[in-house]
């Protein structure tokens, strides 16, 4: 098959159901997890050990499932495109490395901070993990929209092919956007000072990430011919852009009313759209520009298997007790102490 | 000599990190069950020890699900950064049983795990104890995935080859083949011993300095007689594991029973020094004819030695065979400790014997590395295979990992391991240590009236 082959081939059901869980479940990881996360960074930003320890009691419930979604897609990627998988996690090797230290600092500071020996590590390891998390996962970003270099299936570019201009502006405002994800949870669950700490600083948060995100923009129009030249094919995808702004004003609105639901719930609007936005100027390859959903698609008879047990009865179970759980956990949080 | 590249690098690192991250599962299965029950039996009798020792096993285990998650987390990305070409050859079948680990294990714990640790007041009772079997449920789910994608790298089977690349043909086979369905109840109950020993030795320690009396009563019995139920179950699962490898790695049982040639009747070589350049066992103990007793259950089969497959083919027989013989010598030690503990509980001298809580109190590892050892004698002893007869170790590594790159992250997961595990290691002692003693208590609030006079 030729190249324009292969972005032709239309995916199977079964390849588009997948990519379509897969899709849903990085939305739900950057969006659960991205909050987490957010908040560990703006942990950094407070020595007050008052503050400091209601954020983390605001996260503690959740962090391990939403770290999970991030294994679900990872999971899902090595089951239903073992190619992509084979191809995405050597081509970021170190930033992946980079990602699971901070993991690992970010999740152990939970269990270790407050149990004596060097709080002052378990604390840095947490704001500095959250931190180093988030800009690996959106100079990741940054990195496919310039494209991966793949020959015979496998990825066939250096080490720091991620560490360029455009991945850092998308790393930096990857971690703004985390932080105001962060700051819109602390608004919603806290009943105490931090939340009128976290409506002090949300709308710096979401200026800064406007800013980065917007740099950003400009390069990928200079650089990226690829991500472009699938854009002005698709001009509905502006559709998209729209929403983000729209959603952005929507934040910085309910910030100046102290609207305690509003930053929140307009910042994960804002990343749906930008999402979106990805996704359009991304499809159909899911290693962009080499391997398609068609063509990494495993085999049906894997496709099925996953389809009929994990697709159709064990996902709308997990719907169902992530939504009771979240339920349960619903309105202020008193984190105990404060 | 094999040279320091990207291949070995790889190896060994995740020879690392998966020896660091067995301990937590094989921990957290048991606990995640211990918990349920002590929940259930709180329900069920009202008595508080059975609530202050969940209070107590809960702290320990968010602190070891924690550790198991993070390092868990390492393990999931490990197979497309250093073993690419495994991931994309094989993908058709590890991906979706790696799937599936993530859609009903890691999902349903993690999810109801935060329900456990912080949902006490808002849940009601029921839900609560069905939060903490979700928990559990999950736990053993997750070694079920685990062990089908590792039995079936151990015997591949119900699968083709397609274009060089291996697609299911029979998911029946992988899923509920003989071979998984002996080495999964293996792993689960090497689990559940591992934890038994720790739930034994913990209340033997609070026994030895006098403290907490009732509750250390209530550990002891739970974890020698679980012990002691169990071993003789695993001991049978140990030997029906022996006669897949016999059956289907022949290779890998020469180089567990150190037999470098082809022998009838085939002699025992109990312990001795497996000398790979010369091919004999130096200070060997051997025993005639008990060889091929324990391989097929005559005196004179003939069994196939080391040199009889071609020198690729050849596993390293040291580790194996080592291994193999650490992990079978601590099931009888166990099995000697659960039981004497049996006959002291029925004679009514267990708490008095303080020869057995000290036996018991260092007991503590035995299950953990009876697990490693075991392992240690299932993947090195598959070697040169990645796939057993499908794929070799060395043609499953990234192709564009650099040494550097394969250097540099070996480097950082030790520094950072050693740092993270060797403080969980003295937060585990201070916590198992200090948790249940009058002053911790006094300091929760618990009523100290239900308590048996010293």
């Amino acid at each position: 098959m030729t190249a324009a082959e292969v972005s032709q081939a239309a995916p199977s059901f079964l390849a588009l159901f997948w990519a379509g869980v897969i899709a849903f479940s990085i939305l739900a990881y950057v969006v659960l997890d991205g909050l987490d996360l957010g908040v560990g960074i703006l942990f950094g930003a407070t020595r007050d050990p008052d503050l400091r320890g209601e954020m983390m009691g605001l996260i503690a419930p959740f962090w391990d499932g939403a770290e999970t979604w991030l294994v679900v897609v990872g999971a899902s990627l090595f089951a239903a495109f073992p190619s992509v998988y084979a191809i995405f996690l050597p081509a970021f090797y170190l930033p992946v490395l980079l990602l699971l230290i901070g993991l690992i600092f970010r999740g152990v500071a939970f269990e270790f901070r407050g149990r004596g020996g060097p709080s002052w590590l378990w604390s840095g390891g947490f704001w500095l993990g959250s931190a180093l998390a988030a800009f690996v996962q959106g100079a990741a970003v940054g990195a496919m929209i310039l494209g991966v270099q793949v020959k015979n299936g496998q990825f066939a570019g250096g080490p720091f092919d991620w560490l360029r201009p455009l991945p850092v502006l998308t790393g930096i405002g990857l971690m703004f956007g985390y932080a105001l994800l962060g700051a819109g949870w602390m608004i919603l669950k806290s009943p105490t000072r931090l939340r009128d700490w976290a409506y002090e600083r949300a709308p710096f948060l979401a200026i800064a990430m406007t800013i980065f995100l917007l740099f950003a923009s400009l390069l990928t129009v200079m650089q990226a011919h690829g991500v472009m030249s699938r854009l002005i094919e698709r001009p509905w995808a502006a559709g998209f852009f729209l929403a983000g702004l729209l959603a952005l004003w929507g934040a910085l609105l309910g910030i100046a009313r102290r609207h305690d639901a509003s930053p929140l719930a307009f910042a994960i609007l804002f990343f749906i759209a930008a999402f979106g936005f990805l996704a359009t100027a991304f499809w159909p390859y899911m290693i962009p520009y080499s391997v398609t959903v068609a063509s990494a698609a495993a085999p049906e008879k894997s496709l099925s298997f996953l389809f009929w047990g994990a697709g159709v009865v064990v996902l709308p179970v997990v719907l169902i007790y992530s939504i009771v759980i979240h339920a349960l956990f619903r309105g202020k949080l008193r984190v105990a102490g404060h | 000599m094999m040279e320091l590249g990207p291949l070995i690098l790889s190896r060994i690192q995740f020879a690392f990190v998966v020896s660091f991250h067995i301990i937590f599962p094989s921990f957290t299965i048991g606990l995640a069950a211990w918990l349920t029950v002590l929940e259930a039996m709180s329900l069920a009798t009202g008595l508080p020890v059975y609530r202050r020792l969940f209070d107590f096993w809960l702290k320990v285990f968010a602190l070891a699900f924690a550790m198991g998650v993070v390092s868990g987390i390492v393990m999931a990305f490990q197979f497309g950064t250093n073993w690419s070409a495994l991931s994309e050859r094989t993908g058709a079948i590890q991906g979706p049983l790696l799937g599936y680990e993530a859609f009903t294990a890691f999902l349903l714990e993690a999810s109801f795990f935060g329900v456990m640790m912080f949902g006490r007041e808002r849940a009601p009772r029921w839900f609560y104890l069905f939060s903490c079997l979700m928990v559990a449920l999950g736990t053993m789910a997750s070694s079920y995935w685990i062990m089908c994608n590792n039995s079936w790298m151990q015997v591949p089977l119900g699968h083709g080859v397609v274009d060089g690349k291996i697609v299911p043909e029979d998911w029946k086979a992988i899923l509920l083949g003989a071979v998984q369905l002996i080495r999964w109840p293996h792993m689960l109950l090497g689990a559940f011993l591992t934890t038994s020993l720790c739930v034994a030795a913990t209340g033997a320690w609070h026994r030895l300095r006098g403290e907490a009396w009732e509750d250390s009563h209530v550990m002891l019995d739970w974890g020698i007689g679980l012990a002691a139920v169990l071993i003789p179950a695993q001991i049978l699962l140990g030997h029906l594991a022996g006669e897949i490898v016999h059956k289907y790695q022949p290779a890998k049982f020469a180089a567990i029973e150190a037999r470098w040639q082809d022998e009838q009747p085939a002699s025992e070589v109990l312990i001795g020094w497996p000398d790979a350049r010369k091919a004999e066992n130096l200070y060997a103990i051997t025993v005639p004819d008990l060889g091929s007793f324990i391989a097929t259950g005559t005196w004179d089969s003939k069994e196939v030695g080391v040199e009889s497959f071609p020198p690729e083919d050849r596993p390293p027989v040291a580790v194996p065979f080592f291994a193999f013989r650490i992990m079978f010598g601590l099931g009888v030690a166990i099995l000697a400790l659960s039981w004497t503990g049996l006959v002291l509980r029925t004679l009514g001298g267990l708490e008095q014997a303080r020869w057995f809580l000290w036996l018991t109190l260092f007991s503590f590892p035995a299950g953990f590395i009876a697990v490693i050892a075991g392992w240690f004698t299932a993947e090195v002893g598959r070697q040169p295979w990645v796939v057993y007869g499908l794929l070799r170790t060395r043609d499953a590594v990234t192709p564009s990992l650099s040494t550097p790159e394969a250097t540099a992250s070996l480097i950082v997961f030790i520094l950072v391991y050693s740092l993270i595990y060797g403080f969980g290691a003295v937060y585990f002692h201070r916590l198992l240590r200090d948790g249940l003693t009058k002053r911790t208590r006094a300091a929760a609030g618990y009523d100290f009236h239900a308590e048996r006079p010293q």
